[in-house]
């Protein structure tokens, strides 16, 4: 913690997140001053907000590139700020998930009147939120950038003002994510009380003393129950999970989406910061807590999903189910020794989640138009005829969800079983892989409906140019991620620091 | 064209249904012919294939290896990596030859969304050439559960009545089993880091490490059954071997004329190839042990057994045949556990037998399904009055499948029950009945259906074949009577891949002594010292822990 001063780097590693909030205020000024019939303006200067943010985070990675020993990442703003490739990767998938958020939502907010400019500014300022929390290193920093993120998406699921389900829905998500806040709260306050620090650094240095002294040190054990409640909170895991179904319902379908990539790759990225660079040390005490919660979710969400005749409900317990997976990765990523693949499998999996999943919420944004909400199962009947392109593209979203190859959303299993099987988790895995069995069931139902069911409307589907061109994109990933992995799995390998596997490249020459 | 041309018969179909995509869904007609004229290349391009291949007929390994060990994701360690064996060969040609066909009997059955039928057609073309052409365990596993997508499609789409429910059940099955399947791979591609250091799905580095699992002190015999079991499911799913075979007849009832051919022709084919191309090589020493191999024995025979008699009871003449498919299926499997050359080249040639016949068997009741949308058999009687061409060709396509001397059926059944009586003659006895109930099944159903007098009115107007249904049948009959008179051939071409096979599942790995009784001496005359010198290696150099790639 060096100096006590701010420089100039300090704000160059700021970039992103300051230009986002720059924005975010702009659009706000903007919005008063354009007429009701030019809203797009206000998409479209929140798309060029992210695509500035996106400059600001290339620039930090070109000097990452630039600067010797920089893997291990900069620190910012008195060590409470950490820029890394960890930071990095998750920046991206922040601004790729918003950008096609954005573009989701344009079409679907006129059809609904709430066309307003405050939609896109929380929108990016929840993406501040998420930025802090991916690169926080301080719990004070993290904290605040959840309750950034935290309160924007509270408003955003309650966008719908005139809507019940909406403002419902909105409530019950304040209710619950401020008592888990204030339960996360309690645990951070906890491990500063142990620890007398709030950098993770500090806390990891402080507690592995702490438990040298007394493994079973009950305040820790209490500190780290209660912080790990907020996380699994936050990522949705069972039996935190109850918000997240009805919000998931409630909240504008272009929101859902957002909800399940972004806001939920920013609570992986804050639990894997706490869990593997603060709370390290206590992984005897966490690892056991995981493999229950894992299975728990894994079950539950599954189990559930399987009755459900709400696309949105359906697709909200399917991200449940979805953290299931992605937990195991940490497990086996923990077991003696920090396994990479374990860790690459819950980042491929977030990487790939992003694009299909706010691809399959697109095409169930599209649905909504004139008076037809569209998130009901039987909305989807018959879409084939009704819009062949974006049924097509929702088949190979669902399949992708699935774990089908050679869909992207295979590798994101591929390396968590991958992994499980190396660290002996053989009981694990099968179960992983039998409850994707399950997993399959309920995306087929929507795929029967679509193609086999019987359109109730005429017409074809109107589809904005927007969606189109949100829906290419995550078409697009999932496809090419899929087929060419080789340079995304670089990307995760350069993200963890590892080089190319040795042996195959040996293999190879 | 040479060096290519196992990619180029992979893909040509898929190409074909990319054009496709481009064609308005409104011109039937020139959907239909350019489906057609993809699907005749495919077969057509792939005849060059035969007198490449029978020159190299009895040179060892795979033939036409195109693509590299891990030239696809380096970093997982997956190639590319295409080839054939004699095995491979002749199922890829019997694909080929039934896509053909299954695509020719379309044009008049599928009315509806006609473009999309193609296209799915076509992609589901490509991948079944590609899980008999993969070299790579990662590349199959890709092939193998691609390939379940458009299937699923064309029962779910194209189906009958209950089409949702079978489509769903089709693919839930054979993805519960190929699910397990998948960590047996990884296991495998682990256990071969462990012991070379080396990442690779690469099928031929595989053949090396995985039979040392169960002589591992590290795994062991219990860990190689499980393993052993995990590819099982996925395998006897596909087949389907007896219990797990409840998929097959509604799928087969549900889906159109031509999804049921390439359902029995090709897909349950992709099972028995699982069990020949990774079971028995990976797992020589859990196969001959006694219990394991007594329970496939069992399971086969119950098949054939069970198989027949469902098929005597069945009203509908498509659950019949797909039944009579559990049965046929269960000399395949009895044919590759007998463990001897001579039943598991039987078990190959029956595979392609079966696809012929049982591939005819369905066009013959889609033929009739198509003029008189009803299959069951109380509703027909005297059809060989009206149709003479028709039960002729009929007649012909039961004979054979009901394994009658000079046709192709009697040649793969003979030879498997001879390769079973080697071993032991209590299993030949129990599946011998299967034949005779083979013929009382498809006889009975050949009486009520086409003897007699006319006594449905509906029935006195059928249109005999067309010009194109004969065209469909012509290949499928030459292939019939070829294999039934002339089989010297195909057995060359297998004899190869099968001896090597055998003599791998026969020699005694290292730990497979305590099975020494199960070896018949006449068979086991051929050992072949180098795997039982290199799990010797293997067992002394291996570390205890699994080291891990890379550090944070």
């Amino acid at each position: 913690m060096g100096a006590f001063a701010y420089n100039w780097n300090d704000y160059v590693l700021a970039l992103p997140i300051l230009l986002l909030t720059l924005f975010a205020i702009g659009i706000l000024l903007i919005d008063l001053m354009i007429p009701p019939e030019t809203k797009w303006v206000n998409a479209m200067t929140a798309l060029i907000g992210v695509g500035f943010s996106t400059a600001g985070v290339l620039k930090i990675q070109f000097w990452m590139k630039t600067t010797p020993y920089a893997h291990i990442g900069f620190q910012a703003m008195m060590g409470t700020m950490i820029v890394d490739r960890f930071a990095v990767f998750f920046f991206y998938l922040f601004l790729a998930g918003t950008a096609i958020s954005i573009l989701m939502s344009v079409r679907y907010m006129q059809t609904e009147h709430e066309n307003h400019g405050e939609y896109y500014a929380l929108m990016l300022l929840s993406v501040v939120g998420m930025m802090c929390m991916a690169s926080g290193m301080d719990i004070v920093l993290i904290f605040i950038g959840l309750e950034l993120m935290a309160i924007s998406t509270y408003v955003l699921v309650g966008f719908l003002r005139r809507d019940r389900r909406s403002n419902e829905a909105a409530l019950k998500y304040i209710l619950l994510g401020a008592f888990s806040s204030g339960i996360f709260a309690y645990g951070l306050s906890l491990l500063y009380g142990l620890t007398g620090t709030t950098n993770l650094v500090g806390i990891n240095h402080e507690m592995g003393r702490i438990l040298t002294q007394n493994p079973h040190h009950p305040v820790a054990i209490v500190a780290l129950l209660a912080t790990m409640t907020g996380l699994l909170f936050k990522v949705a895991a069972v039996p935190f999970h109850q918000w997240a179904p009805d919000a998931y319902e409630g909240a504008p379908t272009c929101v859902t989406g957002f909800m399940s990539v972004a806001v939920k790759a920013a609570g992986w990225a804050m639990l894997l910061r706490i869990l593997l660079w603060g709370l390290y040390p206590m992984r005897s005490f966490w690892v056991p807590v995981l493999v229950f919660v894992s299975i728990a979710t894994m079950t539950g969400a599954n189990f559930a999903a399987l009755t459900q005749t709400n696309t949105k409900r359906l697709l909200a317990y399917s991200s449940i189910a979805h953290v299931g997976y992605m937990l195991l990765g940490l497990i086996a990523g923990t077991k003696y020794e920090l396994n990479p693949d374990g860790y690459k499998g819950i980042l491929i999996y977030l990487l790939v989640y992003t694009f299909m999943n706010l691809g399959a919420f697109g095409v169930i944004t599209s649905l909504r138009h004139r008076k037809v909400i569209g998130d009901e199962l039987d909305d989807l009947n018959g879409l084939y005829e009704r819009a062949p392109v974006e049924a097509v593209l929702m088949l190979l979203f669902l399949l992708s969800l699935a774990g089908i190859p050679p869909l992207a959303g295979f590798y994101g299993k591929y390396f968590i079983f991958l992994s499980l099987i190396e660290s002996g988790h053989y009981a694990l895995a099968s179960l992983g892989v039998l409850y994707s069995v399950f997993g399959l069931y309920y995306y087929l139902k929507m795929a029967n409906a679509m193609f086999m069911g019987q359109p109730e409307e005429e017409g074809r589907l109107p589809v904005s140019w927007s969606m189109r061109t949100a829906l290419a994109i995550a078409a697009f990933a999932t496809v090419f991620i899929g087929i060419m992995p080789e340079r995304f799995i670089g990307i995760t390998d350069w993200l963890l620091g590892i080089t190319r596997n040795p042996s195959v490249a040996q293999l190879m020459h | 064209m040479y060096n290519h041309i196992l990619s180029i018969i992979l893909f040509t179909p898929l190409v074909g249904a990319i054009v496709l995509l481009f064609v308005p869904r409104e011109n039937k007609e020139a959907i239909r012919w350019i489906a057609n004229i993809f699907a005749l290349g495919g077969f057509l391009i792939s005849l060059p294939l035969i007198p490449w291949f029978w020159a190299l007929r009895f040179e060892p390994g795979f033939k036409f290896i195109e693509g590299a060990a891990g030239n696809w994701i380096p970093s997982i360690g997956a190639g590319y990596l295409i080839g054939i064996d004699g095995i491979s060969f002749l199922l890829i040609l019997l694909t080929t030859l039934l896509g053909w066909i299954s695509i020719l009997s379309s044009w008049t059955a599928i009315e509806n969304r006609v473009k999309e039928y193609y296209v799915w057609f076509l992609i589901l073309q490509t991948g079944m050439l590609g899980v008999f052409m993969a070299l790579d365990f990662f590349l199959f596993f890709v092939f193998w559960e691609a390939m379940l997508v458009p299937m699923y499609l064309l029962i779910g789409i194209w189906g009958g009545p209950r089409k949702l429910y079978a489509a769903i059940k089709f693919f839930l099955y054979t993805l519960a089993g190929s699910v397990l399947m998948l960590l047996g791979i990884l296991f495998l591609y682990f256990h071969h880091h462990t012991l070379t250091g080396v990442y690779t799905f690469s099928l031929t580095a595989l053949y090396d490490t995985a039979p040392k699992i169960y002589s591992d002190p590290a795994y062991g015999p219990t860990i190689a059954t499980l393993l052993f079991f995990a590819f099982f499911f996925a395998f006897a799913i596909k087949v389907p071997m007896f219990p797990f075979h409840t998929w097959l007849p509604d799928a087969h009832v549900e889906a159109p004329t031509a999804g049921s051919v390439i359902l029995a022709g090709v897909l349950l084919k992709m099972g028995t190839y699982g069990f020949i191309r990774f079971s028995l090589p990976f797992f020589p020493d859990v196969l001959t042990h006694t219990k394991v191999r007594g329970w496939m024995i069992a399971l086969s025979i119950i098949a054939i057994i069970y198989g027949a008699l469902v098929s005597l009871m069945q009203k509908d003449m498509k659950k019949l045949v797909a039944y009579s498919s559990v049965s046929h299926l269960g000399f395949c499997t009895l044919g590759i556990f007998a463990l001897n050359s001579v039943g598991l080249s039987g078990s190959v040639l029956q595979q392609i037998n079966h696809g012929i016949s049982t591939g005819a068997l369905f066009l013959i009741v889609g033929v009739l399904y198509e003029r008189r949308h009803t299959r069951e058999i109380a509703e027909y009687g005297g059809i060989s009055n009206v149709m003479p061409v028709y039960a002729t060709i009929t007649m012909i396509m039961f004979l054979s499948s009901m394994g009658l001397p000079l046709l192709n059926g009697f040649v793969g059944e003979f030879t498997i029950l001879q390769g079973t009586f080697m071993e032991n003659w209590r299993w030949g006895a129990w599946a011998v009945p299967g034949v005779v109930l083979a013929a009382a099944y498809l006889l009975w159903l050949y009486q009520r259906v086409f003897f007699g007098t006319v006594t449905n009115p509906k029935n006195e107007k059928l249109q005999d074949l067309t010009p194109r249904e004969v065209l469909m049948f012509v290949p499928l009959l030459i292939v019939a009577f070829w294999i039934g008179l002339y089989p010297k051939p195909f057995f060359q071409i297998l004899e190869q891949p099968v001896n090597q096979l055998v003599q791998n599942v026969r020699t005694p790995q290292a730990g497979g002594a305590m099975n020494a009784e199960l070896r018949q001496p006449s068979q086991s005359n051929t050992p072949v010292l180098q795997a039982a010198s290199e799990a010797k290696v293997s067992s002394e150099d291996r570390p205890v822990t699994p080291s891990m790639k890379g550090n944070r």
